[in-house]
Formats: C-alpha cells, sequence, structure tokens
C-alpha cells in the first residue's frame, strides 16, 4: 500500500530507491516512529529524501497521498490507525518476497508487481470511493480503510494543530527546479565552482626527496608538494536574439562570478544556430565576427564547452544548408554542432526553456540529440547535471 | 535501547529525534546536514551522552583519504628504523598505524563515531568508505589480518554541502537538514546554554542578530556560535538591554559586534551600511 507513495515520489523526481523504501518499512516495523502521524512523515522523510533539496516536493507528494489521513470533519490529523502499520509492514510485502526483492534489487519490477496488486485490490474494494479522490493514490483507497478506525490519541493536545507540517512547506527555497536569477545565483556559483575544484591532494615531490635525503647522509627525508591544480578552460557560447537577453545576462554574470575559479573564460556569441561564423561582442557584431572553424582551431579539445540558447526555432535552421534567418548558410547548422561536439570532448547546452516544455519544440529535440542529450534546462538542477557532466 | 531525545543543553525537534533513532535502530549511518552553526557536530556528542556510548571524531579535511580511516603503513618510519638498525623493523604490524575506522570496529562497547564535514574531502572519499561501513569489516593486506567490527558503531556524518555526495552513499544513509533555527528554537537554544539570562537581553539581542543575518552581502551571516559568544561578552559587560534597542542594524552598530562579525569585510560592509544610514537619517 505504499507502493503509490514512492510511485508518487518518483514521478515527481525525488530519487527513492528500493533500499530506502525497505529500510522504512524496517524502521516501522522497529517502531521507530511509534503511531502518531506526524512521526511517520518524518519517518518516511529521514528515510526516503536525501537531499534538502528534494524536501518540498516530499512535502507536496505527501500531502497529496496522505490526503485521507485527515478525518472526515476535516480537522488535523489525529493517529495513523495502528492496524494500518502493522499491515503496512506485513502485508504488503512477505517476507519472502523482501528477501525476494533484496536479491533482485530491481525496484521498477517491484512497483510493477504492487501496482497490479493494488488494482485487484482497487476492483474488489467497495464504497470508500472518498478515498480514492487522488487519482488512485490515496492508500486507502486501495484498502478499504475506514475513517471510523481511525484511533483518537490520548495525548490529544500534541496532534491538534491548525496546519499539518507537510503543508507549512517549510524547505519551497531549497528546491532546485527554480529558474536560474539573481535571487539563487550565490547557491548557483558554489555549483559551478564544485566543477571548477579539483581535490587538493599532495605528491611526493621526488626530485625535492632524493636531494635533501642525499643532504642528510642518505637518512630519507620526504618531501611532499601539493598536486597540480587541474584547472578547467570554459568556452561559453551564446544565443543572442530578444527573448534569450535575460537569460544571456544572467549567464553572463554568474560565469563572470566564477570566473577566478577557470584558468580561462572566453565568450563567443551566435544566433539560433552554430553556423560558420560566431562573434565576441554583440554589440560591435561586424568588426569582432570570426570563422567558425577558427575557433575550433584556437581552442583545443579539453575546453569545456557550454552553450546556452532556448534550441527554439524552425527545424529548417538546424538541417537545412540556406536555413538560417538571417543570412545565406552553405551548410546546414547540424553539420556545425556536430563539428563542435566531435572537436570538444566535453559540452552541454543550457536550456531557459522549462524542461517540461521541451518535448513540444522540435528543434530543442534535434538539437538534443546534436548534443548527445547533454542538454539541460537553465535550473540550479540543470546548473548541477551539466557540471557532473563536464567534470567527468 | 536508549532513545535520543533532546537534553537540557542540546535542543533537538522531534524530526531529529526520529531520524536519529531510526538511524540507531536499523544500524545506519546518519548524514546531517545545514548550514554551519546548526549544531551539527555537538548533535554526535549529544547522542553519544544519551546512549551513553564513546565518541570516536574523525574530522575531515580536504587532504583526508578514506584509507586514512582505517590504516596507514608509515613506510617512512621502517626505513629511518632499519637504517638505524632497530629490530622493530622486522615485524611489519609496527608500522601499521590505526584509523578512526578501526578503532570504532575494536572498542569493547559500540561507540558513536562523528564522521565530520565529509564534503571537505574529494567527491571519491564517501564511495571509497562504502565497502567498509556496510560490512563493518576491513582487511589490512600488511598484516593478512581481517579488522571487524564488534559492535556496530552509531555513524554520524556532517556536511556544510560543498560537494555532492555519491548516491550509491546516500541509499545508506538516513538523512536529516537541520533548518537555521527561527526565533523561538533559538531562545530555546541559548537558554539551554545560558539558563540564567536576563530576558529583556536576550530579546534585544535576538532582534539585532537576526536583522543582521539579513543584511545582504555578508560573506558569513553570524550563526549560533556567534550569538552565544556574543551573549556571552554583553553579559560579561553587563550590558544593558537598553544599549541594544537603538542599535537597528541600519542606524548604528551594535555594542562588541566583533563577536558576531568575523570577516573584516563584513564588518566593514557593515560600517558602512551604518554610516550611510546615519548620513540619511539625521
Ligand atoms: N540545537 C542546539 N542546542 C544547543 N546548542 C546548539 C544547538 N545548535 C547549535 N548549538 C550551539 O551552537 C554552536 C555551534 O554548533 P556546532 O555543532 O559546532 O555547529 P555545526 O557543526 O553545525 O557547524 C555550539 O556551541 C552548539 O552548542
Ligand atoms: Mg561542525
Amino acid at each position: 500500500m505504499f507502493a503509490p507513495f514512492i510511485l508518487a515520489l518518483r514521478a515527481a523526481g525525488v530519487p527513492a530507491s528500493i533500499m530506502e523504501y525497505l529500510a522504512l518499512l524496517r524502521a516501522m516495523k522497529e517502531g521507530v516512529a511509534g503511531f502518531s502521524v506526524d512521526d511517520f512523515y518524518h519517518l518516511s522523510r529521514a528515510a526516503l529524501v536525501k537531499d534538502e533539496r528534494h524536501l518540498d516536493r516530499f512535502d507536496r507528494v505527501f500531502g497529496e497521498v496522505f490526503k485521507g489521513l485527515e478525518s472526515p470533519q476535516g480537522e488535523a490529523p489525529r493517529e495513523l490507525p495502528e492496524e494500518w502499520l502493522r499491515k503496512l509492514a506485513e502485508k504488503v510485502l512477505t517476507p519472502e518476497e523482501m528477501a525476494q526483492i533484496k536479491a533482485m534489487g530491481d525496484f521498477d519490477s517491484l512497483m510493477e508487481t504492487l501496482k497490479k496488486r493494488l488494482e485487484e485490490q482497487k476492483g474488489r474494494h467497495q464504497g470508500g470511493s472518498k478515498w480514492i479522490g487522488t487519482a488512485g493514490t490515496s492508500p486507502f483507497g486501495a484498502y478499504g480503510y475506514n475513517p471510523e478506525g481511525v484511533r483518537i490519541g490520548q495525548d490529544k493536545s500534541r496532534h491538534r494543530r491548525a496546519v499539518k507540517v507537510w503543508d507549512q512547506r517549510q524547505f519551497r527555497d531549497l528546491d532546485e527546479d527554480e529558474a536560474l536569477s539573481s535571487r539563487n545565483m550565490k547557491v548557483a556559483l558554489r555549483r559551478l565552482r564544485r566543477f571548477a575544484r579539483t581535490g587538493a591532494a599532495t605528491e611526493l615531490d621526488l626530485p625535492g626527496t632524493i636531494g635533501a635525503t642525499a643532504r642528510n647522509g642518505g637518512s630519507l627525508d620526504l618531501h611532499m608538494v601539493p598536486e597540480r591544480h587541474n584547472a578547467v578552460k570554459v568556452l561559453l557560447l551564446m544565443d543572442i536574439g530578444g527573448s534569450m537577453d535575460d537569460h544571456i545576462r544572467i549567464c553572463q554574470e554568474l560565469f563572470t562570478a566564477a570566473r577566478s575559479e577557470f584558468k580561462h573564460l572566453e565568450f563567443w556569441y551566435f544566433h539560433n544556430c552554430l553556423y560558420e561564423r560566431v562573434w565576441r561582442t554583440n554589440r560591435r557584431r561586424r568588426e569582432t565576427e570570426r570563422p567558425t572553424f577558427e575557433m575550433l582551431r584556437t581552442y583545443g579539445p579539453d575546453w569545456r564547452v557550454v552553450i546556452v540558447g532556448d534550441a527554439t526555432m524552425s527545424p529548417y535552421e538546424i538541417i537545412q544548408p540556406g536555413g538560417s534567418v538571417e543570412h545565406w548558410n552553405e551548410e546546414a547548422g547540424q553539420v556545425w554542432m556536430s563539428r563542435l561536439t566531435r572537436h570538444f570532448r566535453k559540452a552541454a547546452w543550457l536550456n531557459p526553456v522549462p524542461q517540461d516544455h521541451w518535448r513540444y519544440t522540435q528543434s530543442i529535440g534535434i538539437l538534443q540529440r546534436l548534443m548527445e542529450n547533454r542538454m539541460y534546462p537553465l535550473t540550479l538542477a540543470g546548473l548541477e547535471t551539466m557540471a557532473r557532466e563536464l567534470a567527468r | 535501547m536508549a532513545q535520543f531525545r533532546g537534553t537540557e543543553s542540546y535542543v533537538a525537534s522531534r524530526e531529529l529525534e526520529v531520524a536519529v533513532n531510526a538511524a540507531v535502530a536499523l544500524q545506519r549511518p546518519l548524514l546531517v546536514k545545514g548550514e554551519p552553526g546548526t549544531g551539527k557536530t555537538v548533535l554526535a556528542q549529544e547522542i553519544a551522552k544519551a546512549l551513553g556510548y564513546p565518541l570516536i571524531e574523525w574530522h575531515i579535511k580536504s587532504t583526508t583519504k578514506a584509507q586514512q580511516g582505517l590504516y596507514e603503513y608509515d613506510a617512512v618510519s621502517r626505513l629511518r628504523d632499519g637504517q638505524l638498525g632497530d629490530p622493530r623493523v622486522h615485524d611489519i604490524a609496527n608500522y601499521i598505524v590505526r584509523g578512526k575506522l578501526w578503532d570504532a570496529f575494536e572498542h569493547e562497547t559500540p561507540v558513536v563515531l562523528l564522521i565530520d564535514e565529509i564534503d571537505k574531502a574529494d567527491i571519491e572519499f564517501p564511495n571509497d568508505l562504502l565497502l567498509e561501513l556496510d560490512r563493518m569489516q576491513f582487511f589490512v593486506y600488511e598484516t593478512r589480518k581481517t579488522v571487524q567490527a564488534r559492535h556496530r558503531p552509531v555513524v554520524i556524518i556532517t556536511s556544510n554541502n560543498e560537494k555532492e555526495l555519491p548516491d550509491a552513499f546516500l541509499r545508506r544513509c538516513f538523512f536529516h537538514y537541520i533548518r537555521f533555527p527561527d526565533r523561538e528554537t533559538m531562545e530555546m537554544i541559548v537558554r539551554a546554554h545560558y539558563p540564567d539570562i536576563r530576558r529583556d537581553l536576550l530579546r534585544e539581542a535576538l532582534n539585532v542578530f537576526f536583522e543582521i543575518r539579513e543584511v545582504d552581502g555578508l560573506k558569513k551571516k553570524p550563526a549560533t556560535s556567534e550569538l552565544l559568544d556574543w551573549l556571552k561578552l554583553l553579559t560579561i559587560e553587563d550590558m544593558p538591554p537598553e544599549a541594544l534597542r537603538s542599535s537597528d542594524a541600519k542606524t548604528a552598530i551594535p555594542p562588541l559586534y566583533g563577536a558576531l562579525l568575523k570577516n573584516e569585510q563584513d564588518v566593514h560592509l557593515f560600517e558602512r551600511l551604518a554610516f550611510l544610514a546615519r548620513r540619511r537619517g539625521g
């Protein structure tokens, strides 16, 4: 009966796995949470969420899935029915099943099984449709939970409260799917630095050691030196033009603020798609224009390329020679994109268009493919994934 | 098994209690994150106290390697002993230096093992410890000996969030994020440290404290430890609460603010702001 909860969490982007799910079941069995709703909330949170940026999503999903915990009068939640909790650990999965799953380690097939089982039970279930209101995600719907069965706690005052904890949304500010803006710039910067930085280890200074040991009359005298800092070189390619301006400004600010972390940082501009020319200063485009070939020759394959653009255009602008809207291009944009990704081993595309809209725009799909799926949303999360990808 | 609860000296929210007790009951590491000064390090001490276990602390630096937690082979000492003709040199076991994990594993009683600021280390560090923490044993190649935990230690891991931790590692932990205390909680924390503090002084001090935290552009916002230091100074100097009242963070500088702002740039920023505000006001 937990399955809908876990599924909903995963659908909301909280990466809870089978391991955590089993840990939660065991903790329930051990009685860690007692039988109060709040404890159950705290426990499942500690078991299933491993990143504070996901806490707000967890709260939302919890509120949604466990809507049924409110008593019919709509008062604040009292206690989880004991029965429900006990069954939770024992009935959802038999010990054998638990062992099997552990051996299997396969979350998806487990979820499939559980889902099927729930469907069956839902079919048999009569009445109580009230509890299945949330698209079948209420665990009570499936198990015919009856509100009359709610035990009222002895310690009433503890549970009587105007707002449920998870409804307070205390972790909203920590969510990472918010678009990049000057507000979350600092966090973004921290993410970016992470990818510039590498471990500060020390290594043996061989010549130093030999010299010192010799001076010492043969008695060993070790010398260490800090490992060479493997500084990152970054090439930032930005799409200019109307809708992009704000995003470009933010990105420039962001990378400039992180400049000291990079060995080199270079800005170049293009329009919509990469073609045979790029330029350095947007206002003086004509004077600062250079052949793209030259750019590819100038910067070695070890440079990290970050492209910023909305990738939103007519598909012809990418796949057709002459498809560009502002000049005649001998070769299609995709030819240039392939040259770029073949030359630079590490490249990523940051896209300010919200990710759930991507699939509605054909050109985004095409460029995503040309980027070998290294297109990320221009959010904290996207920046993070980009950083990880580029640091690899 | 003893349960962990907040104590006289440590204010713990119910959610923190649940997370700690889950980790203890299931014998899994508890990962604690939160701004500096939110009581992560002290938590491990409190858990040890509550459970009656000794505490073994392993403070991580940027150069710390996972292997150092298990053991290190001190080849340099051995070479030196060899050159000096010391007979110890013949037994390699003399040059195996135990790490904190080894200490924790071989302790006669269960212990609390604190791995503090794990994010300081190299990105590979947590992964390198996975197996040992999972199996609670490791092999010492030099002496062909397996070190096995007599009791699974309670493992508390803290992070200031400087680096991302690997998924495989996270999946094995329980997790708790300590939010920066709100005013009410902060009052309780202060009282836990200074039960006799004057009510009006505390009120005014908290006003100033939370106002300073709001100032934009501070490199290091004052946190709990700074507040506690500052209050101590204020009490020692017998500062009257009124002396704080006028010090709206925007118009004046609170007395003894050096305890709150530890960073020189922040002090400058603060003085400049106060100066500008006074000029505009006057
Ligand atoms: N909940 C709390 N109850 C009592 N004291 C606290 C609490 N949180 C923080 N403190 C005090 O704040 C100071 C900083 O705590 P510390 O554990 O060093 O923080 P962190 O490790 O998170 O940086 C300590 O003096 C500690 O006693
Ligand atoms: Mg600490």
